[in-house]
């Protein structure tokens, strides 16, 4: 009874923690930029590019974010994001202006929706159906200690 | 004719050795070496079957002798990829007269034809050396017969996959004067066995799931099963580990975006199979010890190797969409889908039907060394059940709605580190548990100085990363280290306290250690790239700037001849204060260089790289153009900087954990009577 | 536990059930792929039913005496805007091109056939008027306007991802069809044809 009870305050401690999954902020770190006009002069500003552009995939070249990619396409929407940054416009209307344009496509993190919920749901889904599974595992009792734990684990090899 | 001499003549035709090294040779190598393959599937297992010593024991010299057929058929093709042999299809297809020898041998399993001769050579050296070290494991006669057979079969429909679908050895009639060349990003050292490393992985695992298969059939697992089965299981995960950090490396410095990994679908591939058996090599040793988790074994031995037939399936069919996949062509895909379908749908099919035979298993509490590896083994199927969904989620909603979405590295790292961060808590908390039963208050006891050097790590990391997530990684990574190497110490004062006979540690306690000790020194390498800097500037030759509190100067710009490109190369001269006062002595001399490749009109980045524990200097030359300036038009170079702080302990760990395989197998090896224990 | 189907027999059963579900997945993936109905590489734009986006003027070439296809519009009008799209009564092709594009080559004897339908407009992607005029001289001229987009602008209000695209629009400025590869009959016959049918039916123009 009161290992299945820990069982539960685990499940409960590993859902408050994956609870706050999707606000985890991701470092950018690759960049494919040939031309040092396209940086923004400020630097902080030019890091929030960075990281909007980290975002945003290339839509001709495969699985390359329009920060890592050399095609003209992702020049052109690198300059866009800069732009829109330098005219002041927040990192949610920018998303917002490439959605229209390209679709759910462009966007690297799939907006949450009905057509994403089973993704977005695969690590809890996991995670619980594991605990579920095992749980048989761990609502015996536990045995009487009959050894010094320490010489215990003396005998595994 | 008549102007040429006899002895002339002779030197036209081929040498005896060229002509029995000949592409013809090489098909009938293969083709004998698929009827061997077949002969292993059939005999041994009917031997098993009819309880026929003399049969079960065909199967090593069937699996030497189709060994001895592939490494032969490896020369043929590897004979005519060096000597520029143009009509053999597949050299033509991808290599040239131009490329330098290495490449000239490691082009041979660049190309799909290839790779897939090296994956039957593989699985047919690893039935081989099964059915040479038998004897030495104890494994028993009928077990071997089935194991072998279950492998004969794999190579059987591989095989003939090679032959019917993509034979190596295909000629092109008139042959064309030079080869189209390989990919230069693919032309490098590190890439050269990055594959044959990874596919020692993939069809190491084949092993694992032969004896799941057999241990399947025969309704019997016992914990010496577990034992014949590990050394595998290690083997195949320590490959794989070596396969994917080379990979990595290999990212790092030649694509030049100064990224580790970009979470491709291609690259994802090779990590389920790694995170799956990651997972066996744990519920083994759960199987091997304390006689539990032998279905969930059985299952993930089965999953692990259908994974990476998975994986090497969506690479080859064009269903993916990624940047390293082979030339797609849809009937091998189909061919690929059904050997998937027969190897994996038959094992997952033999298991529904038997597993629930197997009597049920005696329960553990959570606070023991057993409880660890079952939450062990959930954290690391989560982090496998994310990847995979993430990456066959976008071909599905194609498929089934009709809409296309993008998942890629954003949603991986939000969604996989958390998970990760449970996994680094727990190879913390499981250095002070016992097989059995642990007393809390004495796990407690243990961890209380690996939790304070974590607590103190904490507040340093958020200041020098001025991240929070990093900063936890790092604080999370420091405890692993500290509870890993106090149980290590710990160990040692109790082993001679009692005055053993033998006071050092058993070398499954090194292994365990190096391993886990592997994973904080990765982790800590990318909460130090975390806080990576880059920088892009444009340069005349002479000009200098600041970054990273150096002052880097562009000294020369040279062009350079290579073997098969030409070259522009920088020279950068680097040197500790910054350019204002510009008072000190370079101390380091940088080369990045832009290289251009003729043959495939290519022009590729040579990242120079400074490496040092404590991080790298990077440094990439972009292209040169003409800016106007008040003294006329000046050529300016554009260079992008790097610094990388720890970067190279990224895949230092994965080299640890690689070790602790190793480790872990030597110390297997030295004693041949433990394999005994637990059977009584 | 102990009956023909208990517990353990059915979470056996889970792992085949998950097979077998990405195994079909498969199957039909290589199936569509097969018969071009499944596209890993499609980029999917949202804009389908939507109005034409507005998008900064673009300047006309003048391709005075180029030979113009018969019954194609009466000339090289002025350039293309917003405004003029929706301006029109019937249905138009907006057709994006560029000199340099090997595959608006192979599209341009069905970009004939279609302006013999329902006037096409082009917009020449990133490139410069010379080389437009030459393009057309050497490969026929389709076109019933001819605007240079050069600096891409315009191709990513529309969402274009690439060179050739086209979007049919109807009069008022909807977007019918979008296709992002190059035309040809079979495709025209499959998915723009039905269209216009369909809106001629409902008496759109």
């Amino acid at each position: 009874m009161k290992n299945f009870r820990s069982s539960a305050l685990l499940s409960f401690f590993l859902l408050a923690l994956l609870a706050g999954l999707p606000c985890w902020p991701v470092a950018p770190i690759a960049l494919a930029v040939t031309e040092p006009q396209e940086l923004l002069a400020d630097p902080r500003l030019e890091s929030e590019a960075e990281r909007i552009g980290a975002q945003l995939r290339c839509l001709v070249c495969q699985n390359e974010s329009i920060e890592e990619s050399e095609a003209p396409l992702a020049r052109d929407l690198r300059r866009a994001v800069r732009e829109q940054l330098r005219e002041g416009r927040s990192e949610k209307q920018i998303m917002a202006w490439m959605q229209a344009r390209y679709g759910d496509f462009i966007r690297l993190t799939p907006p949450f929706s009905r057509l994403t919920a089973l993704l977005w749901a695969t690590p809890l889904l996991a995670l619980m159906g594991g605990l579920f599974l095992a749980r048989r595992f761990w609502t015996r009792p536990a045995e009487p200690p009959t050894l010094d734990p320490l010489a215990e684990q003396g005998d595994d090899d | 004719m008549e102007g040429i001499a006899p002895q002339h003549l002779r030197a036209l035709q081929p040498a005896a050795w060229q002509w029995f090294l000949s592409p013809e040779n090489g098909h009938f190598a293969l083709a004998l070496a698929c009827a061997f393959a077949c002969a292993q599937c059939l005999l041994p297992a009917l031997g098993a079957r009819l309880r026929e010593p003399r049969l079960a024991r065909l199967g090593g010299g069937l699996a030497w002798s189709q060994a001895l057929c592939l490494v032969m058929a490896f020369l043929c093709l590897g004979t005519a990829a060096v000597q520029d042999d143009f009509s053999v299809r597949s050299v033509a297809e991808n290599s040239a007269r131009a490329k330098p020898l290495l490449y000239k041998v490691a082009g041979l399993w660049g190309n799909h034809e290839g790779s897939l001769l090296l994956w039957l050579l593989v699985l047919a050296l690893c039935a081989a050396l099964l059915a040479t070290t038998a004897r030495r494991a104890q494994l028993p006669l009928f077990l071997q017969a089935r194991v072998l057979a279950i492998l004969g079969g794999i190579s059987a429909a591989f095989g003939l996959f090679c032959l019917l679908t993509s034979s190596p050895f295909g000629r092109l009639l008139p042959p064309p004067a030079d080869g189209a060349g390989m990919n230069p990003m693919l032309q490098d050292p590190g890439l050269a066995f990055h594959p044959p490393l990874l596919y020692l992985g993939y069809v190491g695992l084949a092993v694992p799931f032969a004896f799941a298969v057999a241990g399947l059939m025969e309704k019997r697992v016992t914990p010496r099963w577990g034992g014949w089965m590990k050394p595998w299981v290690l083997a195949s995960w320590g490959f794989l580990t070596c396969g994917i950090t080379l990979g990595s490396w290999w990212s790092y410095y030649v694509l030049g975006w100064g990224g580790y990994w970009f979470w491709d679908p291609v690259e994802n591939a090779s990590l389920i199979p790694w995170l799956s058996s990651t997972a066996l090599v744990h519920s083994t040793i759960a199987v091997e010890k304390r006689d539990v988790l032998k279905s969930w074994s059985l299952l993930l031995a089965i999953a692990s190797f259908s994974f990476s037939l998975a994986g090497t399936f969506l690479v080859r069919s064009g269903i993916l969409n990624s940047v390293h996949a082979f030339a797609s062509d849809p009937a091998r895909g189909v061919f690929l889908l059904l050997i998937l379908g027969v190897i994996s749908g038959g094992a997952l099919a033999l298991f529904a039907w038997r597993a629930p035979q197997f009597p049920a298993e005696p329960g553990f509490p959570l606070l023991t060394r057993e409880g660890a590896l079952v939450l062990n083994n959930i954290l690391l199927c989560t982090l496998c059940a994310i990847v995979l969904v993430g990456t066959l989620y976008p071909p599905f909603v194609q498929l089934l709605f009709s809409r296309t979405l993008s998942v890629g590295k954003p949603f991986f790292d939000s969604t996989t580190i958390p998970v990760f961060l449970l996994l680094l808590l727990l190879l913390g908390i499981v250095c002070a548990l016992g097989w059995r039963y642990t007393k809390p208050a004495s796990v407690l006891r243990a961890l209380r100085l690996p939790a304070l050097l974590g607590c103190l790590a904490f507040p340093l990391a958020l200041i020098w990363l001025a991240a929070f997530p990093p900063a936890l990684c790092a604080a999370l990574a420091v405890w692993v280290l500290g509870a890993t190497a106090l149980a290590l110490l710990r160990r040692w004062q109790v082993n001679r306290r009692a005055g053993r006979a033998h006071r050092s540690l058993p070398a499954s306690q090194w292994a365990m250690a190096l391993a886990h000790m592997g994973v904080a020194v990765s982790v800590l390498g990318m909460c130090g790239m975390s806080a990576a800097r880059h920088d892009i500037v444009e340069l005349p030759v002479g000009g200098s700037v600041s970054f990273a509190g150096r002052c880097w100067k562009l000294a020369a710009v040279s062009p350079v001849q290579g073997p098969n490109y030409r070259a522009e190369r920088a020279m950068l001269q680097v040197s500790r204060p910054t350019c204002p006062t510009n008072a000190g002595k370079p101390f380091l001399r940088l080369t990045p260089e832009r290289r251009f490749f003729p043959l495939q009109d290519q022009t590729l980045a040579q990242v120079a790289l400074h490496i040092t524990p404590l991080g790298d200097l990077y440094a990439v030359l972009g292209p040169s153009r003409l800016l106007a300036t008040r003294h006329g038009k000046q050529l300016v170079w554009v260079l992008r900087l790097h610094d990388n702080p720890l970067a190279v302990w990224i895949w230092a760990g994965g080299l640890f954990m690689a070790l602790g395989a190793v480790v872990a197998l030597l110390g297997r090896s030295r004693r041949p009577a433990v394999a005994a224990r637990g059977e009584g | 536990m102990r009956g023909p189907l208990g517990r353990r027999h059915l979470l056996a059963l889970l792992p085949v059930l998950a097979f077998l579900l990405l195994g079909s997945g498969f199957w039909r993936m290589l199936h569509g792929l097969h018969n071009g109905q499944f596209d890993p590489h499609a980029v999917m734009t949202p804009q389908l039913g939507k109005d034409v986006p507005s998008f900064p003027a673009l300047a006309g070439i003048p391709l005075s005496g180029t030979p113009t296809v018969q019954g194609a519009g009466t000339g090289i009008d002025t350039g293309i805007d917003a405004a003029a799209l929706q301006g029109q009564t019937g249905p138009v092709l907006v057709n994006f091109m560029a000199s340099w594009c090997i595959p608006c080559v192979a599209e341009m004897s069905q970009l004939k056939a279609i302006s013999q339908v329902l006037p096409v407009w082009g917009i020449a992607y990133k490139d410069r008027v010379p080389r437009v005029a030459a393009f057309v001289r050497r490969n026929g001229q389709p076109y019933a306007r001819l605007a240079t987009d050069p600096d891409g602008r315009a191709a990513v209000e529309w969402g274009v991802t690439g060179v050739p695209e086209s979007f049919l629009v109807m009069p008022g400025g909807q977007i019918l069809w979008h296709g992002t590869s190059a035309l040809d009959e079979a495709t025209f016959r499959r998915e723009i044809l039905p269209l216009l049918m369909q809106a001629r039916k409902e008496g759109r123009w």
